[in-house]
């Protein structure tokens, strides 16, 4: 399978090399805001909608700075980029939506440092992915995140009604949801070309 | 924030609340992201906490001496840029010195960045308190960090691969529990840990209680 084609690239961020479970980037919102599916949705979307806008500004601006020579300027210049563009979203979820503004609450600014999202700029960069490359990475990156959160807010809306150890309620039941997502998603890298 | 008096008394639990009481691994599940990715063994782990640490430190220093230059907007910001400075330097030094830890953690060190303790101790300590206090609460809480993480790079090469730090513990035959290395086996033992530590919460709590249950029925 040609590794470099854009369906490979975005299948591969979504299922076999899944940010969250494989790879363990964005695991702060993934464990915090994953207790309903109605604020997992629009997390996951808001995080995708991120992804998207600082992957592209991220490619332009690498280009710059490998013009310039500058590349030691990068990790901050794409921090920038990416709480700029957080910026963005909080202000057009708070004009559009007020109620989901509120529901997200501070989980919203904390995008900023979701570590899928520098992930995604990073890895683009040292993978030298073309432009319509990183966006498909950024959109598999978004989807795959999409996908574990509302997979996890599904389960733990179940368990919910379920009767658990004492010692298992909490973060330890939700790392071993966590767990057990994570060698589903295994299944996936054994179908992905090696 | 002027009218709060500071307390500017360095005690043994500015240091120590970051390894127990307020451990940002075990407690206040913060950092997630480093503690599973990188803990593969106990090496990795040990390097992670250090670079960590380093960065913790240095940027706790930095804030707490502009504390009182840095505007209340932009604040957060300011103190990423401060980060991100350090974490390029920590970057482009371990690039230097140590080839082999730099591949195994491959963009993590650059992640050091988005490690929610660092961002929390800049808030939440060094912006209200003085360089020699902040500076002895960041080293515990990086120290406490480095500690989690090698709680669980330790057990994760235990079983995953049969040794410690490199070192073969159980001779030719002992059969890896690969799972333990791969991404499920690390919210596995972070799940353990947890659990043994709620375990051990709850007894206390029980035996607290049947003394105090002994003591009213008396």
């Amino acid at each position: 399978m040609n590794t470099d084609s854009v369906t490979f690239i975005f299948f591969n961020s979504v299922l076999a090399n899944n940010f969250v479970l494989a790879m363990f980037l964005g695991l702060c919102p993934f464990l915090g805001v994953s207790g309903k599916l109605n604020t997992a949705v629009p997390m996951g979307l808001a995080t995708t909608f991120v992804m998207l806008v600082s992957s592209i500004c991220a490619y332009f601006l690498n280009e710059l700075l490998v013009a310039f020579n500058i590349e030691y300027l990068r990790l901050i210049s794409y921090i920038v980029v990416i709480a700029s563009s957080v910026q963005l979203v909080e202000m057009a979820m708070k004009k559009l939506s007020p109620a989901l503004f509120r529901a997200l609450g501070i989980f919203l600014p904390l995008i900023t440092t979701n570590c899928a999202v520098l992930g995604v700029a990073l890895f683009q960069t040292s993978r030298e992915y073309d432009f319509v490359q990183s966006v498909a990475f950024a959109g598999g990156a978004g989807t795959g995140f999409i996908l574990a959160l509302v997979l996890m807010a599904g389960l733990r809306e179940r368990l919910a009604l379920a009767k658990v150890p004492s010692v298992t309620q909490g973060a330890a039941l939700s790392l071993m949801i966590g767990a057990l997502l994570s060698m589903a998603f295994m299944g996936f890298a054994g179908l992905g070309a090696e | 924030m002027s009218l709060i008096k500071q307390d500017d008394t360095i005690t043994v639990d500015t240091f120590m609340e970051g390894i127990w009481r307020e451990n940002p691994v075990f407690v206040m599940m913060l950092g997630m992201c480093p503690t599973l990715a990188v803990t593969t063994s106990a090496i990795n782990a040990l390097g992670m906490g250090a670079a960590t640490t380093f960065v913790l430190i240095a940027s706790s220093l930095l804030v707490s001496l502009f504390r009182n230059l840095i505007p209340a907007g932009v604040r957060i910001a300011t103190y990423i840029v401060i980060i991100a400075t350090f974490v390029t330097l920590v970057d482009y030094i371990m690039q230097a010195y140590s080839q082999a830890l730099y591949a195994a953690m491959g963009a993590f060190i650059q992640l050091i960045v988005v490690n929610c303790i660092i961002l929390g101790r800049a808030e939440a300590c060094a912006s209200r308190n003085k360089p020699l206090k902040s500076m002895v609460n960041a080293a515990g809480m990086g120290l406490g960090f480095t500690l989690a993480l090698l709680c669980l790079g330790g057990v994760r090469e235990i079983l995953g691969n049969g040794s410690l730090f490199g070192l073969p513990l159980f001779g030719e035959h002992f059969q890896p529990w690969v799972i333990m290395v791969l991404p499920a086996g690390g919210f596995l033992v972070l799940a353990g840990w947890l659990i043994l530590f709620e375990w051990l919460k709850l007894r206390k709590q029980g035996r607290s209680q049947q003394v105090g249950g002994a003591v009213h029925e008396h």
